[in-house]
């Protein structure tokens, strides 16, 4: 480690120390972490929005619960201690106390568990979706392809930490993607963006038909509300339906070698009229798209 | 007394006696320990900032090897600390030391047995060490497939011979801890003295026979899972293999069917250690004891039935899930009784706050904070958020890290003058207490926020959005490296102590078997077998 390094994380300190409690709470930027994030990402969908209100109550829960456990610890330190109570007592029973400490928590899981269950099945039951995608997870890249429109296919590569530090290089990476997808397009973060994003439209119930060429991975949207495994000889099938315009990321959750960390998800959500656009620009057919649900 | 009491190297390599073999356990698993540390402070400083910079200018490697390397390093780790540290130390250490005192046992049943035992844990951990310097995947040394070695990563993934030794050196730890399982299980029905029914018998022995039966029970699965996988690798069979009728899913049941019974096998001991710990410094019996030991029954069986919980992103059947979903948040009632008793034994007590109750009631606080966060993670719903990110690193390290570790500080606190009949520095250990205790909570803590950001497991680098909260966890690393160093200064200047402590150095609290020895106990104890009213 050398004193350049050292210097920079000591100043870090002092960027995290006042920033943390300040950057923690200031609205980020949706679909990507925000610096010294405390919470989930901003939700996109209805997915991420029940998981994040079920989340809110679960945090509620075992805050109360472990200051409660805190709170009695400390007070029978204090109480109790050598010099408080020199004399201890000799009581080592009480069926009441240890009813109540296995009934109340049965109660505490019972509620919880009627809340959770429902929204399990609501997430895991596909319900019928307006268009389909097959993502295909390679060691270490996404393969994406529509079926529902013709044969257009991609494949989206991590753009290189290089492009961060070189201008030119950047510009060049931008200029590609906004010439894939016909408009103008900026990179936004490093380990985030891809060379092509999936083009997916607004509004419209997605079913993600996943599966993997080689090893494990996983697909994963945190905005989305969404993490699937990508395994070899499977297909497995979530969804969701994106709420806003915009530009989500998401990282491979399923360790799958070297560059495990090194092969996002880039996914541009833009309206329908767009993404007919953008159909008709791949050369995709574009038939069922005229239908008012776009798609089947 | 019918031989001599061995001396020199053959005292230790040819041992039968249970103390010696726990002492030797104990200092298997602070070898291990070290370098498991070792491994999560490389990671800890590659993860310090953003990009890849420490593990290339330490290695001397380009950032392509480093991106692997960090994955060696990271399943060495949790291999190394889940086999070759908290189980050696827990079950293998403390176990076989005071097992056999307190149930008032000359020996172990098996002391040859429990030799082998012992004898097989150095080679299994060479066989695990020699594997990240031969060929993993092509090109590249090392298995970097985590400690869970999911297929196909563990099979096409990596063609080399390193995962096949990675196998091997499980194989062999396996059949070491089967053997020592089988060995507690029949010394602790058999070799109670007379008048320790069951219902009499300390904490500590409970918890060591029921972590002994799900070794029995769910190790050979293990074994089974990873035999599949050599084969699969080398003979040609397609168990995880699609592409011959196989499924990767397949692999992770059998693995997960061992790993969470495993999960209890290193946190039991750890629950019957705290509660001789609580007791002693409370001056009171245990609160509510047969409760305790059946809440400890009560999980190592509910143990066996929830596996499934770390699969729910697999692409599991609903139902399946609902099902895992509801058995998981089960453990938190017989958990909840375990924390509460706890309390309740402090309750009315008279408390001294020494360093090996400090750790116990640091370790009662942390467990349960690090079991509720068990609690959100066991709904499938929200863990499709926090499934493989920062959250469940965390929250297992909570548990493990800062609950089972914790109880062995607190152990080795606690039975250091018994094992070695020396005083430890008292101050000194307390300013090591809290250093550790600060630390490892700055490393872990944050480590939630990343988790609830998205940030996932096992990533060389991140988007640097997560830099603010990965530097405050590598900081906290630093701190327990102190904590660290200071207790090997503890146990330095402990061992270096002469021999003063009489036979009960804790006084009227402390009333199982080990304190009516001399510290140390003979070498063979109780010729006359205690009689217990």
């Amino acid at each position: 480690m050398n004193v350049k390094r050292l210097t920079a994380g000591l100043m870090a300190a002092g960027a995290a120390v006042f920033g943390v409690t300040v950057g923690a709470f200031a609205q980020g930027r949706v679909g990507q972490p925000t610096a010294g994030g405390l919470w989930l990402q901003e939700a996109a969908s209805e997915q991420a929005q029940k998981i994040g209100d079920f989340n809110e109550l679960l945090m509620w829960i075992i805050t109360v619960i472990t200051i409660f456990v805190f709170a009695l610890m400390f007070y029978t330190m204090w109480r109790f201690r050598e010099k408080a109570n020199p004399v201890p007592s000799k009581v080592s029973h009480n069926t009441f106390i240890e009813v109540v400490w296995t009934v109340v928590p049965i109660i505490i899981l019972v509620v919880i568990g009627a809340i959770s269950l429902p929204l399990l099945y609501w997430q895991d039951v596909v319900p019928e979706t307006d268009m389909a995608i097959n993502v295909t997870g390679n060691q270490w890249n996404w393969t994406y392809s529509y079926p529902d429109y013709g044969d257009i296919e991609l494949t989206a590569n991590v753009v290189q930490n290089s492009a961060f530090e070189n201008a030119n290089e950047r510009q060049a990476v931008e200029a590609e993607l906004s010439n894939f997808l016909g408009w103008p397009a900026k990179l936004n973060a490093r380990l985030l963006d891809t060379d092509y994003r999936l083009v997916l439209p607004v509004n419209t119930k997605i079913k993600v038909q996943l599966t993997a060429s080689d090893v494990l991975h996983a697909w994963t949207v945190p905005a989305f509300g969404v993490k699937l495994d990508a395994v070899p000889g499977r297909l497995n099938e979530t969804w969701f339906e994106a709420r806003e315009v915009g530009t989500y990321y998401g990282q491979c959750s399923e360790l799958c070698g070297k560059d495990h960390a090194y092969m996002p998800i880039a996914v541009e959500v833009v309206s329908k009229q767009d993404f007919a656009r953008w159909v008709e620009r791949q050369g995709g057919t574009t038939a069922s798209l005229l239908s008012p649900t776009l798609g089947r | 007394m019918a031989h001599a009491n061995p001396t020199g190297w053959k005292r230790w390599v040819f041992s039968t006696n249970h103390k010696d073999i726990g002492v030797m356990y104990l200092w298997f698993a602070f070898i291990a320990g070290m370098i498991g540390f070792g491994m999560s402070g490389i990671i800890r400083m590659e993860l310090m900032n953003p990009g890849v910079n420490f593990i290339p200018d330490l290695f001397g490697m380009t950032e392509q090897q480093a991106r692997h390397m960090f994955n060696v390093l990271t399943t060495g780790h949790g291999l190394i600390m889940v086999f070759f540290m908290v189980m050696p130390a827990l079950i293998g250490g403390f176990g076989n030391y005071f097992v056999p005192l307190m149930i008032g046992a000359p020996d172990m049943a098996f002391p040859r047995m429990n030799n082998i035992s012992f004898w097989l844990m150095p080679p299994a951990f060479i066989l695990l060490l020699l594997s990240t310097f031969v060929e993993g995947p092509v090109g590249q040394n090392g298995f970097g497939g985590g400690w869970t070695a999911y297929a196909p990563l563990s099979t096409t993934g990596h063609p080399g011979p390193s995962m096949d030794l990675a196998i091997f050196s499980l194989h062999v730890a396996g059949a070491s801890s089967i053997m020592g399982a089988i060995n507690y299980i029949t010394t602790i029905f058999n070799m109670r003295a007379p008048g320790m029914t069951i219902h009499k018998m300390p904490l500590f022995s409970w918890s060591i026979l029921i972590t002994a039966f799900l070794l029995v029970l769910s190790l050979p699965v293990l074994a089974g899972a990873i035999t599949m996988l050599l084969t699969d690798r080398n003979f040609g069979t397609t168990f995880f293999d699609p592409a011959g009728g196989g499924d990767p899913i397949l692999f992770q049941h059998l693995f997960w069917f061992f790993g969470h019974p495993e999960v209890y096998i290193m946190i039991l001991p750890a629950f019957g250690i705290v509660s001789h710990i609580v007791s002693t410094f409370s001056k009171k019996p245990i609160f509510g004891y047969l409760g305790m030991a059946y809440a400890m029954a009560a999980i190592g069986f509910i143990g066996f039935v929830v596996w499934a919980h770390h699969m729910y992103t697999v692409g599991l059947d609903v139902d399946t899930k609902a099902y895992f979903v509801a058995a998981t948040m089960v453990i938190a009632v017989p958990t909840g009784v375990k924390i509460f008793s706890w309390i309740a034994t402090m309750w009315g007590g008279s408390l001294r706050f020494t360093v090996p109750m400090l750790y116990a009631i640091a370790f009662i606080l942390l467990f349960t904070l690090g079991g509720v966060t068990g609690v959100v993670l066991s709904n499938a719903g929200a863990d499709v958020a926090l499934h493989d990110t920062y959250y469940v690193v965390a929250h297992f390290h909570y548990v493990l890290s800062l609950g089972a570790v914790f109880a062995i500080f607190a152990g080795l606190y606690y039975w250091m003058g018994k094992m070695s009949g020396k005083e430890y520095p008292n101050f000194l250990a307390n300013v090591q207490f809290w250093i550790t205790f600060i630390g490892v909570n700055l490393i872990f803590f944050p480590q939630h926020f990343l988790g609830l950001q998205g940030m996932p497991r096992r990533y060389v680098d991140y988007p640097d959005a997560f830099a603010q909260w990965n530097w405050v966890s590598s900081i906290g690393y630093l701190v327990t490296l102190v904590g660290v160093l200071l207790f090997i200064v503890v146990m330095g200047i402990t061992l270096s102590r002469k021999k003063t402590l009489g036979n009960n150095q804790w006084g009227e609290g402390a009333n199982t078997l080990e304190w009516t020895l001399s510290s140390p106990p003979p070498f063979h104890q109780f010729n006359e077998l205690p009689e217990i009213k």
